[in-house]
């Protein structure tokens, strides 16, 4: 039999409903993750094959002790200045090497960014929160010195250039160009953070 | 003054429905561009500590995730009070971590099994022992990359 007048209107009154019933089942389902943190390279379980002499000076010491103290160099250190502390340490530059250090050439103090280790130790009952606030200063002075060379360099910060780096929706041709400035930065003070093997507390 | 007789006195006109498809589409859409599905329940209390100098973990495909802390009121009576481990979605020990790693990479298309990286999601009341083991698990198997998974905040409010 011929149609007459067109086919007839589908009702899209339901439309409505199913919709609803799709976004509340999203609603539900939805976390919104928090997937940030430190990143770090945990070191290689074979011992280089040859040993390296390093000097005491270009150490930074840190212990953590299981009350969550300090000792800086031997000293007990309140953990707001560790940041500035480790800054010190690794902008020193002793030996006259280092021409954009600013710091103040202590010689008992490290030679060179690209000698200057942060070595890390803590004890097995220190709590997991220390050891993150720990880590996060510690990166942090890295970060405050990189982003003052990225400022004078290239005239914006580093963490945001790295971050922009990382993120996969920027552009290829942006990422290869940020790509050099980021290596250029990290090499100026390259993180050399060593994590001793866990003290025993006794 | 006849100009301005009202039509239809006494009953409103009804509010036309005919966008709220559209409206609800759009919050449809939003909603489902941005769920995750969670992948395995939580059997620890995970209370993440906060660091202000974070990085972002992109390419959710190429992270394993490892957590650690006490387990949950439901669970205390057969565990105990003491942080544990929790792989998948079962309580594990440190030895098993390693196997645990090498099984997931296994599963990873072979482009990303060296890309890989580890998230520590470790609630902060967590002693650091447990830790440098499975620290010291995952350098056996050579899985490197770990990253200390963070809420984005203040580092010192760990401390309270």
């Amino acid at each position: 039999m011929p149609r007459r007048g067109g086919p007839p209107e589908v009702n899209a009154g339901s439309m409505a409903d199913i919709a609803f019933l799709l976004l509340i089942f999203f609603l539900v389902t939805t976390t919104i993750e928090t997937d940030a943190g430190l990143d770090r390279m945990l070191p290689p379980i074979e011992p280089p094959d040859t040993d390296v002499v390093i000097k005491q000076k270009n150490i930074f010491t840190v212990n953590i002790n299981k009350n969550g103290q300090l000792l800086v160099e031997e000293e007990l250190l309140d953990l707001r200045q560790l940041r500035q502390r480790a800054m010190d340490f690794l902008d020193n530059g002793g030996d006259g090497s280092c021409n954009y250090c600013r710091g103040a050439k202590n010689s008992s103090s490290s030679d060179n960014p690209m000698k200057a280790i942060i070595s890390l130790k803590n004890d097995r009952e220190t709590k997991y929160g220390t050891y993150i606030t720990v880590q996060n200063e510690l990166v942090g002075a890295y970060n405050d010195l990189r982003n003052r060379e990225a400022q004078r360099l290239f005239g914006r910060n580093f963490t945001e250039m790295e971050a922009e780096f990382l993120n996969p929706e920027t552009p290829a041709r942006i990422r290869d160009e940020l790509k050099d400035k980021v290596k250029t930065v990290q090499d100026l003070f390259p993180q050399k953070l060593s994590e001793a093997e866990t003290a025993t507390s006794n | 003054m006849g100009k301005f007789n009202k039509k239809g006195k006494g009953d409103l006109p009804a509010v036309s429905t005919a966008s709220l498809p559209d409206i609800v589409f759009m919050l449809l859409f939003f909603f489902m561009t941005v769920t995750t599905m969670k992948d395995s329940s939580l059997l620890v209390q995970n209370t993440l500590p906060n660091a202000s100098e974070v990085k972002k973990l992109e390419k959710k495909d190429r992270v394993l995730y490892i957590y650690v802390g006490k387990p949950t009121r439901e669970y205390q009576k057969v565990f105990g009070t003491e942080p544990k481990i929790q792989l998948n979605d079962k309580f594990a020990d440190v030895s098993e971590v390693g196997d645990f790693i090498l099984m997931e990479r296994a599963k990873k298309p072979q482009e990303l099994q060296n890309v890989l990286t580890t998230s520590l999601k470790v609630d902060k009341s967590a002693n650091m022992g447990l830790i440098s083991d499975i620290k010291q698990e995952l350098r056996k198997v050579n899985a490197l990359k770990v990253n200390y998974t963070t809420y984005e905040g203040d580092a010192f409010r760990n401390l309270q």
